[in-house]
């Protein structure tokens, strides 16, 4: 096999790959955008008072943590059109991404928020300071710290689902790769290329968790 | 108009039982499998061998760094040019395996090393051989710690099976695939198939919770 890896196929198509690089980065990107926001939410919803809001937030971790990214994707990509709703393909799949981690963010928020002494609730609530103001300048300060590591972790799960969007053919890594292996017909170059490329982005990830965990552990001595 | 789907759907339903069958069948058996290699590598990697814990390190990081769906095309595309022809069942029961290999292989090397010191010497100074250690001293603790992570890990693998119709494995996702070429109704054949996944899901979600809470309420009690 590895006498006949072409080299110089890869570079012929590595402007492809370069792109699909950034639109993989784009992709992931607004996702774990998308899913920071909706953790948030669906966060607050959970823990908040309200019943009713609360139940809603967790019938969707739970559906959403019981079923495959895949489904959910094709449940949106041939779902919305049949509710008369018309999206491109990548805000299909941006969306399917921000629902999916969206749920785990919250669950890694909960976490991080669950992680607070309640003392420093009760000394918050006693400041006069209200429900909003609380989360905002006592709890998710503090709660940073212990979601970090974890969300960068998401972070990774993240870069890796978005290449389930290729399945709608989105152009993404894994699409160039499909997309090399249909014109040449050499599936070790392309997906090979692809996994490097992957791998790029999770070793910094990696790196960038080290680092994280490293600093964080500086600012508490 | 519906009616008419939904009664189509239900006409269809014994072709869903089937894909979910194999659905069961590919995770079952890449879970088996999969604990049972995990084990062996997370006993190694949390050994102190010199050679064979980096090299399983370094794998490891290759299979959670990269997408499961590029390394099942990978194992789909590439094993045909080396001269070992698969058929789409095994290719997506060896790629899951190695995926849950590495999975399983993380959780159990950190129960391992949660276990102190001092009991593995303690196991030394009563006579007991590696094996013997291994089998009344270390493993039984360190349980505590791998279980709850473990059915989780699971969850997510039988989540993740569903990726194995992109090569053609006829699971339940591949036959959602299929109907909804034919019933172009997307929110009530993707909603079937995710209810399906969510029947098995779902319990284990709550058996990891259950778990992580019966076991952490005997780590507290120790520790006072």
């Amino acid at each position: 096999m590895l006498e006949t890896f072409n080299f110089r196929v890869i570079l012929e198509y590595m402007p492809l790959f370069l792109s699909c690089f950034f639109a993989t980065l784009w992709l992931s990107g607004a996702g774990l955008i998308g899913s920071f926001v909706m953790g948030i939410i669906a966060c607050g919803m959970r823990i908040g008072r309200f019943k009713l809001l609360s139940r809603i937030a967790y019938v969707y971790i739970e559906s959403i943590r019981s079923t495959p990214l895949l489904v959910q994707l094709f449940f949106f990509y041939f779902g919305l059109p049949s509710l008369g709703l018309r999206m491109s393909e990548a805000s299909t799949g941006i969306l399917a991404l921000t629902l999916n981690s969206g749920a785990y963010m919250a669950e890694i928020i909960r976490a991080g928020v669950q992680s607070i002494p309640h003392g420093q609730v009760e000394a918050a609530v006693s400041s006069g300071l209200n429900y909003f103001q609380r989360m905002r300048c006592v709890i998710l300060p503090q709660a940073i710290g212990v979601t970090l590591p974890p969300m960068l972790g998401q972070a990774i799960v993240l870069v890796k689902d978005s290449a389930l969007l290729s399945l709608i053919s989105l152009p993404e890594l894994t699409r160039a790769g499909q997309i090399m292996t249909s014109e040449r017909f050499m599936p070790a170059e392309g997906f090979l290329t692809s996994a490097v490329f992957y791998l790029v982005i999770y070793y910094f990830l990696k790196w960038l968790t080290h680092w994280s965990q490293r600093r964080l552990i500086y600012m508490q001595t | 108009m519906w009616g008419f789907y939904i009664e189509q759907l239900i006409h269809s339903l014994p072709f869903f039982l089937k894909g979910l069958w194999m659905t069961i069948a590919v995770s079952g058996l890449s879970l088996l499998a999969g604990t049972v290699i995990g084990f062996i590598w997370g006993i190694v990697r949390a050994s102190r061998s010199r050679f064979a814990k980096p090299l399983i390190g370094a794998w490891v990081d290759v299979i959670r760094g990269t997408p499961f769906l590029v390394q099942i095309f990978i194992i789909f595309f590439l094993f045909p040019e080396i001269g070992i022809q698969l058929e789409a069942f095994p290719a997506a029961v060896i790629a899951l395996t190695n995926l849950a290999a590495c999975f399983i292989c993380e959780i159990v090397a950190a129960g391992i090393l949660s276990v102190p010191l001092g009991q593995k010497e303690a196991a030394t100074s009563t006579g007991l051989n590696w094996f013997q250690q291994l089998r009344y001293v270390i493993m039984p603790q360190s349980m505590r710690v791998v279980l709850p992570p473990l059915v989780g890990q699971y969850v997510l693998l039988i989540k993740d099976s569903s990726v194995v119709s992109a090569i053609g494995v006829s699971d339940v996702t591949r036959v959602g695939w299929l109907t909804v070429q034919r019933i172009p109704q997307g929110l009530l054949v993707f909603g079937l198939v995710a209810v399906l996944y969510f029947v098995i899901c779902y319990p284990l979600i709550q058996l990891s919770n259950r778990l992580e809470k019966r076991m952490s309420v005997g780590y507290t009690r120790g520790k006072e």
